[in-house]
């Protein structure tokens, strides 16, 4: 047998040769921060008192990182890096286009949010649970997902955000919370497998998880079960969306963690399982997504319209806010199900939005119960008199939340609009009307009932307590407000890079070809 | 041989359905386990199954013969098996500790979160 050393190998057949570009490091340098700093902290966890000065300058890094990556895309194309320097469609690629470094950047942002508010919300016991490392593998877990250009390794990061996700969940391990995490768990895994068994029929098929060798060859191939894998994978991330009938995990359980928490899930989770569908089913399975439009129309407006009336129902604030989250994922999934280039633009805008509105709602809401000492809408009252900036702030993102001018939740509203009636599905616009008009309702009511309502006289005692000044929280609200404000006066940037992230989604061209700069590897 | 594999998946697939509709937090859990073994299984056959033909390159080729089963079909079955086992070791602590908590295996009476006959949303001050 002749030794390695004497047979010459042309590696260049199997490799990469040239070395990665700095722009490429770029691509996977957000998860591996994050995953890094989360392993710091976890070896730190005596030290708790320190969590913050390392948990808060990584964020901060993280927000640079993207926002560093998503001009470089958005300028540049897509970047695309192999891991290991495998050819592509072998070994894992990580493909960032505009959609995915836009929604990293402004995870990133509602992640630091979060980070900050946590500094007080958090107690040291809460630490030593480990809140900060669990916060730093769900952003990894989340940029991963944003990033990654191989359809196994997105299953993979879901599962990182999904377990980390239980962490935080969980921390404090209060009865209420259990029965929460149950649900929650038990749902979300199951959702997980089905994605996993879709990836595992779409491997069977196509023989390759690299979603642009998938995107060419699902416009060739003939005869394949498509429809079924494309009915699978909307099913599988229907479920972590949290879209009408497979929904009812999200009341169950995101009300019962710290508001904190709550506000990192009603911000980022959601918006993973629509990334997904956006990702998979409009980009790699266009004729498919076609047949499947009408299902998910009817979804769409079946979630907007009951969320919105869940909406209404609510007494316990945080439950209102959760139905929140569901009513913006049916708007999105009515961009999705128009099938339009607006439409589509409209679904990422909106998604964009509701990471930043839902994050803040969920923190206004903890100042709420920090000011009343009450969760619900029959107990509060008087904030209007007790701080009234506050009480200003809180209107400028209940009105964001429902959609109206001037701030960054009518732009997408309008677009979703204008794309269903274009494809002449009023029953769609009037869905979207009619859904942002009961969380006008409910919103307008906990502005009257929580802040224009004299406080009761029973609440006067709780309300000397420290939290009352909580500087952190008033910056994370005020900056994630700041950013809703600007969007919705300055609408042009994010219009012309959700617009980008659309073309990119309806024709994968250019992310076909950074993976594939010879234009395919066959 | 794949036929046999599809006909067991199923059988796994159809016992973990019936035990996830079940209202016992255990049966539930055993569900899920069931659940990602069949997944694991499919994933499995969905790589060609054969002992025949070993995976190994002759002198001379470049490639694996065109029969041989797909070892990257194995290596996600690895990956999904460890995170699948770590889940199912979460949620039988978390199943126990609901048990503990809550004194109750049965998701019916698991009303804490959401408990009945909450009060509506006063209408007016």
């Amino acid at each position: 047998m002749a030794s390695p050393s004497s047979l010459s190998v042309d590696l260049s057949q199997a490799f990469v040769m040239a070395p990665p570009g700095l722009g490429e490091w770029l691509v996977i340098l957000p998860p591996a921060l994050m995953i890094t700093a989360g392993a710091l902290l976890m070896m730190m966890r005596h030290r708790v008192d320190r969590h913050g000065f390392i948990a808060i300058p990584a964020l901060v890094a993280l927000v640079l990182i993207d926002a560093a990556l998503l001009w470089k895309v958005s300028t540049g194309g897509p970047v695309t890096m192999m891991m290991g320097r495998w050819l592509p469609p072998f070994g894992i690629a990580f493909t960032v286009d505009v959609l995915g470094a836009l929604m990293a950047l402004v995870s990133a942002l509602a992640g630091l949010a979060a980070g900050i508010a946590a500094l007080t919300d958090i107690s040291d016991s809460g630490r030593r649970y480990g809140f900060f490392p669990f916060l730093m593998l769900l952003m990894a877990g989340v940029s991963g997902a944003f990033l990654t250009g191989d359809i196994f390794n997105l299953y993979v990061w879901f599962e990182v955000l999904l377990i980390s996700s239980f962490g935080l969940l969980i921390l404090g391990s209060e009865k209420q919370q259990i029965d929460g995490a149950l649900k929650y768990a038990v749902l979300n895994l199951i959702g997980t497998t089905l994605f996993l068994i879709s990836v595992g029929y779409l491997y069977a098929i196509f023989g390759t998880l690299n979603m642009a060798d998938i995107a060419l060859k699902a416009r060739e191939i003939n005869g394949a079960p498509l429809m079924t894998l494309s009915a699978l994978f909307i099913l599988a991330f229907a479920m972590k969306a949290a879209a009408f009938p497979v929904n009812f995990w999200l009341p169950a359980s995101y009300h019962t963690p710290r508001i904190t928490v709550s506000a990192l899930f009603g911000g980022l989770l959601t918006k993973i399982g629509i990334y997904a569908l956006l990702r998979v089913i409009v980009m790699l399975f266009p004729v498919q997504r076609e047949e499947l439009s009408l299902v998910l129309a009817i979804v769409a407006v079946l979630t907007m319209v009951l969320s919105g009336l869940g909406m209404l129902a609510q007494n316990d604030l945080r439950r209102m806010a959760g139905f929140a989250v569901i009513l913006g994922i049916g708007n999105m999934l009515a961009g999705i199900a128009t099938d339009t280039m607006v439409g589509l633009s409209g679904a990422v805008l909106y998604a964009l939005h509701s990471i930043l509105a839902m994050t803040a709602l969920y923190l206004v809401i903890g100042r709420v119960k920090a000011l009343t000492g009450s969760w619900t809408l029959s107990a509060g009252g008087g904030i209007y008199s007790m701080a009234p900036g506050f009480a200003f702030v809180s209107l400028a993102l209940f009105l964001a939340v429902a959609g109206l001018p001037p701030f960054s939740g009518l732009w997408p509203k309008i677009m979703l609009v204008k794309a269903s009636v274009d494809i002449g599905a009023w029953w769609l616009a009037a869905g979207i009307l009619i859904s942002g008009f009961l969380a006008t309702i409910a919103l307008g009511r906990t502005f009257l009932l929580a802040y224009w309502r004299p406080a009761p006289e029973s609440a006067a005692s709780v309300i000397a307590g420290p939290l009352k000044q909580d500087r952190l929280a008033a910056v994370a609200i005020l900056g994630l407000a700041a950013l809703i404000v600007l969007f919705g006066l300055f609408p042009e940037a994010p219009l012309s890079l959700s617009q980008q992230a659309a073309t990119g989604l309806l024709d994968p061209q250019s992310y076909v070809r950074s993976v594939f700069p010879q234009g395919g590897a066959q | 041989m794949e036929t046999l594999f599809a006909i067991l998946v199923g059988i796994l697939f159809s016992a973990a359905i019936y035990l996830l509709l079940s209202k016992q937090s255990v049966r539930v859990l055993l569900g899920i386990a069931l659940l990602g073994s069949a997944v694991n299984l499919l994933l499995f056959t969905s790589g060609r199954l054969t002992r025949e033909i070993p995976p190994i390159i002759a002198a001379g080729l470049d490639a694996l013969p065109n029969n041989t089963a797909n070892p990257l079909p194995q290596a996600l079955i690895l990956t999904a098996i460890v995170i699948s086992f770590s889940f199912f070791a979460f949620l039988l602590v978390l199943t126990y500790r609901a048990f503990q908590e809550l004194g109750t295996d049965n998701t019916d009476e698991m009303r804490l979160a959401e408990p009945k006959n909450e009060p509506m949303p006063p209408t007016g001050y």
